[in-house]
């Protein structure tokens, strides 16, 4: 066991555990952000995506001490309010069916529209295509994608 | 008879957290409960619950579990729309499990099917004491009065009372007898495509799953279960495991090993640890070629006839042309993205258990058993459920937690890795089909017989023996819906020993998929379209009918395609519902990839159109991985495959367009959770048949292209 610092959702947090420690499992059972979900335990499903500096990773295969003194953000610290564009088009197009997989997905798209705000079918396959959903919410994840493409776009154009 | 009565102050104090002043009501959602609460000396036992708050808030609560399907969006909105609420002010509760909310299983796609007319009923008789308790505060007939979205309006002066301000007064009305239902031109709630409830809180994290269920003092577990069916410990050592920092203890339950630690991660790393000697029991040698062997067995062997009309053997005899298969289809795992899991509980005053479960009053009795307590003493709250598929509807990893909770004495949350639930699943029966037809000089089809090998899912789980009159297996085997005058189904039950349960459709996901592609092949040989084959075969204006033309209208069935493509058609009904689906195929690299698919649905009267939609949509994609790519394989007695990696479901790159067509008829409503899922298998083999001129006679397709 060893204190490790880690900075999640902006806010600083000392744990006490194994360094080997998978991200996924601190932010789960140390910390209880439990809107980061295990699904496979070995980067196959992405249902514990999170952002590292940014950009997606698969925290059940991050060791914690790799994410010390960089930003975390999980789904908890997308938005405060559902008001990610997202998020919010995920509502809009009535994205999640059983919702286990969907923070996840949410984390991956969000992290592909800050790369790419504009993003192909093909752009959305390479990011999207590591993340399992078992309810067949695929169409509406694309389509949600593009809306907040779009609304992302008009945003920036006014 | 009086299906909806009000209750008393302490349930709604427990449902709602309001001490006074609003209208509660319970209803029965079964007709035969009624009339045994009007037996003397029983007590009425209601399985519905609305509430009305002072505050104009309306709760139902709902005693079915969500995976997904929509139930906590449907529920409401039958209730909803009867009792003329206002929609932005109705929320739902989930119930605790107890016998007054009648049969809370879910599966078998019945919630709305069942739920139709009694829920409604709930609904129309609040708003009817909702009217009395206007019309009397302002003195005036109820006949001049109506409710409209959450209040009671005096016709004649527009004065108005708000819902929150009459539930009180009403709660203490009499509950009348009868109400009259409203008709389904009126509706403005059914019907319409209303937002679920429960998405918002699936798009920022704190939508609440089994496994995110917390209490104080709680510790985190996983159990080290016998790889091979049937084993058990011979004896273990668990010095190395319990060095492992985190870990708190090491206890035997009857399922394993069961290491508890303060985190997940902490628990499988001291599992990793544990030195086990296994009994492997009966099943160590058995493998899939063995597996085979039984069920070709099957040929020779005493069935069960499940359906003989005329003699379908002398028709064959007589045939101008027989056709023969052999269909084999795998045992396939349920492979719900939210691993098992369930949190229990175990003190001296009872049990209290959080668990995603399908069968939360199932999970008590057995619990109450297994930890020796009364059934009363046992709360069963169910969670969210990360997909359900049926996996949910056991009750192995909910008694599990409450042994493991027992054995160490502290609150534990067991939860199963990817590896323990595909490993220890019950799976959708691996199958064999042999079917004969025979066609006159004229090619229509006289004879058709269809012998299957599979083992009973009702007999392995409760150990009741299929007849002829009450057989799970043929389900979608003996109801073949085609004008044959010769038919034969007979049934061999062959048990290799493997766990089997109810997966997605049940045996929905195997006999319509022999049906539907043999009659593919007997249409390729009689040099017939395979849609006017089965236009042909079903009388006109049937509601299977309809929908293939349906389907094949709106796929352009006939019309040119690209180079390289081809289509297949498929339709069944189950589950009170007919779907038929048209699949666009093309090789991709000597790989099937499945461009399009076209599904149209007469479920009845619709409840949630965007619902029913998504539900299309997610059996297509289930019964899609399985046809093209997901098998699950026995060696020594145990399953191959673990992961992601081996048992990989289709992947949003391979997500084809898919189109849902709404062709509903005036019926009561048929369920949508499963009928989506029975014809995209035989529709993608049947387009592939279509583009190569080989017939597909094994799944999954991947491994025979």
């Amino acid at each position: 066991m060893a204190e490790i610092r880690i900075k999640v959702n902006g806010e600083s947090r000392t744990v006490d555990v194994a360094p080997d420690t998978p991200l996924l499992w601190v932010l789960r059972d140390t910390l209880g952000l439990t809107g980061t979900k295990f699904g496979c335990g070995a980067s196959l499903c992405g249902a514990c995506t999170v952002h590292l500096d940014g950009e997606a990773v698969r925290s059940c295969v991050t060791a914690v001490s790799a994410a010390g003194g960089r930003e975390i953000t999980t789904i908890e610290g997308l938005s405060k309010d559902r008001s990610h564009p997202v998020q919010r088009a995920w509502i809009a197009e009535q994205v999640p069916q059983c919702g286990y997989c969907q923070s996840g997905q949410i984390m991956a798209a969000a992290a592909l529209l800050k790369s790419k705000p504009q993003p192909t079918d093909a752009d959305i396959d390479d990011a999207m295509s590591g993340i399992l959903c078992r309810c067949g919410t695929y169409q509406r994840i694309r389509r949600a994608i593009h809306r907040a493409a779009k609304e992302v776009g008009h945003e920036a154009g006014r | 008879m009086k299906p909806v009565v009000s209750l008393d102050r302490r349930e709604f104090l427990r449902l709602t957290g309001i001490a006074s002043g609003g209208l509660l009501l319970g209803v029965t959602l079964e007709g035969r409960s009624i009339d045994s609460a009007a037996a003397p000396g029983t007590a009425f036992s209601p399985n519905a619950f609305l509430a009305i708050a002072p505050d104009g808030s309306v709760t139902a609560v709902v005693a079915k579990s969500e995976m997904g399907q929509g139930i906590r969006t449907a529920v409401p909105m039958l209730i909803a729309e009867e009792l003329e609420a206002d929609w932005s002010r109705v929320g739902i509760r989930p119930a605790i499990a107890d016998p007054k909310y009648g049969d809370m299983t879910t599966g078998g796609s019945t919630t709305v099917r069942h739920g139709w007319l009694p829920l409604r009923r709930a609904g129309a008789t609040a708003r009817e004491m909702l009217v009395s308790a206007a019309a009397a505060s302002w003195g005036v007939d109820r006949s001049g009065c109506r409710a409209e979205n959450g209040s009671v309006v005096h016709a004649a002066t527009g004065r108005r009372l708000a819902y929150g301000d009459l539930a009180e007064r009403a709660a203490a009305l009499a509950v009348p007898g009868e109400v009259a239902l409203k008709s389904s031109s009126a509706f403005r709630i059914l019907g319409k495509p209303l937002a679920r409830l429960d998405v918002p809180e699936k798009t920022d994290g704190s939508a609440a799953f089994g496994i995110d269920a917390r209490v104080p003092g709680m510790r985190f577990a996983v159990v080290a279960r016998c790889p091979v069916f049937g084993g058990a410990p011979k004896s273990f050592v668990a010095d190395k495991a319990k060095a492992v920092p985190g870990v708190r203890a090491v206890v035997r339950v009857p399922s394993g090993i069961a290491v508890v630690a303060d985190s997940t991660w902490a628990a499988i790393s001291g599992r990793e640890a544990l030195e086990i000697v296994w009994d492997e029991g009966k099943l160590a040698s058995l493998d899939d070629a063995a597996i085979g062997k039984m069920l070709e067995a099957a040929d020779s062997a005493e069935a069960i006839r499940a359906r003989r009309d005329g003699d379908p053997e002398k028709a064959l005899q007589g045939a101008a042309k027989r056709l023969e298969a052999v269909y084999e289809l795998p045992y396939l795992a349920h492979a719900t993205m939210e691993p098992m899991n369930a949190l229990a509980s175990v003190t001296e005053g009872g049990v209290e258990i959080w668990a995603p479960t399908q069968s939360p009053q199932w999970a008590q009795g057995v619990v109450a058993q297994a930890i020796g307590v009364p059934k009363e003493k046992v709360v069963v709250h169910t969670t969210l459920l990360g997909g359900g598929f049926g996996r949910r509807a056991f009750t192995d990893f909910v008694v599990e937690a409450a042994e493991v909770s027992k054995a160490a004495g502290v609150p534990v949350l067991v939860t199963w890795t990817r590896e323990d639930d595909m490993r220890h699943d019950l799976y959708r029966p691996r199958s064999r089909h042999r079917v004969e037809a025979g066609l006159d000089a004229e090619g229509r089809v006289v004879a058709w017989t269809h012998r299957l090998a599979v083992p009973s899912i009702l007999q392995q789980v409760f150990g009741s023996k299929p007849t002829a009159k009450e057989d799970d297996a043929v389900e979608g085997a003996s109801d073949l819906p085609y004008a044959i005058p010769n038919v034969a189904v007979e049934h061999v039950p062959v048990d290799p020993g493997i766990p089997v349960g109810w997966w997605r459709s049940v045996y929905g996901s195997q006999n319509p998929f022999v049906n539907e592609c043999f009659l593919d092949e007997i249409a390729r040989a009689a040099g017939k379209d395979p849609l006017a084959l089965r236009r042909a075969l079903l009388p006109e204006g049937s509601r299977l009918r309809k929908v293939l033309d349906a389907a094949a209208e709106r796929a352009g069935w006939g019309t040119p395609l690209p180079e390289g493509r081809a289509r297949g058609i498929a339709a069944q009904h189950s589950f009170g519902s007919y779907v038929a689906e048209v699949a666009e195929v093309s090789l991709v690299r000597g790989r099937p990839r499945v461009h399009r698919v076209v599904c149209a649905v007469d479920c009845g009267q619709i409840v949630n159109p965007d619902t029913v939609v998504a539900q299309m949509e997610s059996a297509i994609v289930y019964g899609l991985s399985a046809a093209l790519q997901n098998a699950i394989t026995i060696e020594r007695g145990r399953v191959r495959e673990g992961n992601f990696d081996d048992y990989e479901p289709l992947r949003i790159d391979a997500m084809p367009e898919v189109e849902v067509v709404l062709a509903p008829s005036g019926d009561d409503p048929g369920g949508i959770g499963e009928p989506g899922l029975p014809p995209i298998g035989p529709a993608v083999a049947n387009a592939l048949h279509a583009l190569t001129g080989k017939p597909v006679r094994k799944l999954p397709i991947a491994t025979e292209a």
